[in-house]
């Protein structure tokens, strides 16, 4: 597949006995949302982990644009243009909103420690530019007018919306959305579905991982499921729908 | 050119200014003694401050890389070369001015190497343990990170009391005085006005870089760490190298108060390697309200003052583990934001807002 932005080979990881990620393969060909679902426990986050460098896989191998990117440290694969949420909002809490926006801008600046203790002119020009171009980004998502909050203070949706700013701030080819509408409300969900729709528009690959079969079904081009950390069917939402083994997983059988 | 972020920076100045005049016109010149030391004990406060409050990483053993600053600086300026005088290399460093010929104490003629050659050594001699110990330890975490820095700590200590040309358990003395463009970092009596301002123009110069750091991208990357490791990673920060650089920085800025501190007195003593002083670092900087600097400088003078004074008597380290006890139990976000203070902090934050608005956009404050 010469069009697949990444490529991921049988991958696994244990952890102890368990196979959380068990020979699983797939393509996301460029410019399109995709989407891994299945149950808790699926080995959907574990997949995100291993794409981002998070976690080590034990084997199996992880190619950007064909080439080979697993191993890397995360700050690496960032620099490479993927970039990622968290499950669980990982927001520099006491950091405000637009000052959040700025750290993602880190991989795409470079004033170091010389450079800013000295505070060196240079500098800052480069530092309007980062502030200039994260309060555009918060602008385009809403959220220009908390700039200056902490962003512990934001309402639990916004905090979401603020990861999201920080993670395309980085100036990702791929975004890599990890449950993007847990604890969202059907508005807030729908919000969000459109916004991962914009950030296709914008020319940024998706790789959504979804509990939430609504959203997922609604924008996503394929759709990889999991369940217990082994790929069981891939294909359009249409396809999926229709999957007696997806079916089985989701609404019926032994673990419903 | 942003020139509001260099208001607090002129207010200490002019405060500094002031102490000594009213300090001076008192009569009262012998305090000037105990401010000076603690200027130079602050410069450690201001590194840990942002290897604790901005980088979010602690060390309990940061009265190390002062004694690593401090004897090194002592070992080699009083070292007496007299008996290789006649070596090529010697005089080769002599002509250099490396090396020079003074008088002891005692009226004896020492050749030893000179001030300025010891300070760079110094610095050297920390960033390289810094690095040594900084590599592998910096990838723990909490707990862990404290009980390997204090090990560290421990082990400069008893390297210190057992080693013999480090003085054992009677340190060194007779290090001379350190030039300075014209002046003399020394404790001589006469020149204890000029001390004090060279004191606290090194201590408002740290202030000013470490002030540049934390507003700079740096600064904001070690900010993003303390505030979550995993999503700072994934926004392309390298985590591991920005701690450790982190770790270095503030090895040296504590490395820099030891060797000052060294020539102002001239001496220093395994007291200065205690577990207790690196305790105390920490209680100033827990005190001040971790990624507060001006917080941490204010608490580092009044505390460090108070303690050279006598004030606490014998229990001065009772005293700083107390200080620690409370303000972790009570004021974990540092004194000056303790609830009956917290207006002078909202105070601040709405004067300082109000400067902002009254600015054309683009020429905040980050």
């Amino acid at each position: 597949m010469p069009d697949s932005l990444l490529e991921i080979r049988s991958l696994s990881r244990s952890f102890g006995g368990l196979k959380a990620v068990d020979e699983v393969s797939f393509a996301v060909p460029a410019g399109a949302i995709k989407s891994v679902i299945g149950p808790n426990g699926a080995g959907k986050t574990t997949l995100f982990n291993l794409i981002s460098g998070m976690l080590a896989c034990d084997s199996g191998t992880v190619l950007q644009n064909g080439r080979e990117i697993s191993g890397f440290q995360p700050h690496r694969i960032a620099e490479l243009g993927i970039s990622r949420t968290f499950q669980t909002t990982k927001l520099f809490s006491r950091m405000s909103v637009l000052e959040n926006v700025m750290v993602g801008r880190h991989t795409r600046t470079k004033a170091g420690f010389l450079a800013g203790v000295l505070n060196l002119p240079w500098t800052w020009k480069e530092e309007r530019e980062i502030r200039e171009r994260s309060l555009e980004l918060l602008d385009s998502l809403g959220l220009a007018d908390a700039a200056g909050e902490l962003a512990s203070n934001l309402p639990f949706g916004r905090q979401r919306l603020l990861e999201i700013a920080r993670a395309l701030a980085t100036e990702p080819s791929l975004l890599m959305l990890d449950e993007p509408a847990a604890g969202l409300n059907i508005y807030e969900t729908r919000e969000m579905a459109d916004l991962v729709l914009k950030i296709r528009g914008w020319g940024i690959t998706v790789l959504l991982v979804e509990h939430d079969m609504s959203l997922v079904m609604d924008i996503s081009d394929e759709i990889v499921v999991l369940n217990y950390g082994r790929k069981v069917a891939e294909g359009e939402p249409a396809e999926i729908q229709r999957d007696p083994e997806v079916i089985r997983i989701y609404l019926g059988g032994d673990h419903a | 050119m942003r020139l509001g972020k260099y208001i607090p920076i002129l207010t200490v100045l002019l405060l500094v200014v002031a102490i000594q005049l009213i300090i001076s016109a008192g009569g009262a010149n012998y305090y000037l003694t105990q401010l000076t030391m603690s200027a130079y004990y602050s410069l450690v406060i201001i590194g840990l401050c942002l290897l604790m409050g901005y980088a979010g990483q602690i060390s309990l053993g940061h009265a190390g890389f002062f004694a690593i600053g401090g004897y090194t600086s002592a070992v080699l300026t009083t070292v007496n070369l007299m008996s290789h005088a006649d070596s090529s290399t010697v005089g080769f460093l002599k002509r250099l001015g490396m090396v020079f010929e003074r008088q002891d104490l005692y009226g004896n003629t020492l050749l030893a190497f000179s001030p300025w050659l010891a300070f760079i050594a110094a610095l050297l001699i920390t960033v390289v343990i810094a690095l040594i110990i900084g590599i592998p330890v910096i990838r723990l975490r909490g707990h862990y990170l404290a009980m390997a820095t204090l090990g560290f700590g421990l082990i400069i200590y008893r390297v210190v009391l057992g080693t013999g040309f480090l003085g054992e358990a009677d340190g060194i003395t007779g290090v001379p005085g350190f030039p300075l463009f014209g002046l003399e970092v020394s404790g001589a009596l006469s020149r204890r006005v000029s001390n004090y301002y060279i004191a606290w123009a090194l201590v408002l110069l740290g202030m000013l870089l470490a002030m540049n750091l934390i507003r700079s991208r740096v600064g904001r990357a070690l900010r993003s760490i303390h505030g979550s490791e995993e999503a700072a990673g994934a926004m392309g920060i390298d985590t591991a190298r920005y701690k450790l650089a982190t770790f270095v920085l503030s090895a040296v800025f504590a490395a820099v108060g030891g060797i000052f501190l060294t020539h102002y007195n001239g001496s220093i003593g395994p007291s200065e390697v205690t577990g207790m002083k690196s305790v105390r670092y920490v209680a100033i900087v827990a005190v001040g309200g971790m990624d507060n600097l001006w917080g941490a400088l204010l608490m580092s003078i009044l505390l460090n003052f108070l303690s050279l004074r006598g004030v606490f008597g014998s229990y001065d380290d009772a005293v700083f583990a107390a200080i620690l006890l409370v303000i972790m139990l009570f004021f974990p976000d540092g004194l000056l934001r303790a609830p009956g203070l917290r207006h002078l902090t909202i105070l601040r934050q709405k004067a300082a807002a109000l400067l902002r608005r009254s600015k054309p956009r683009g020429a905040e404050d980050a």
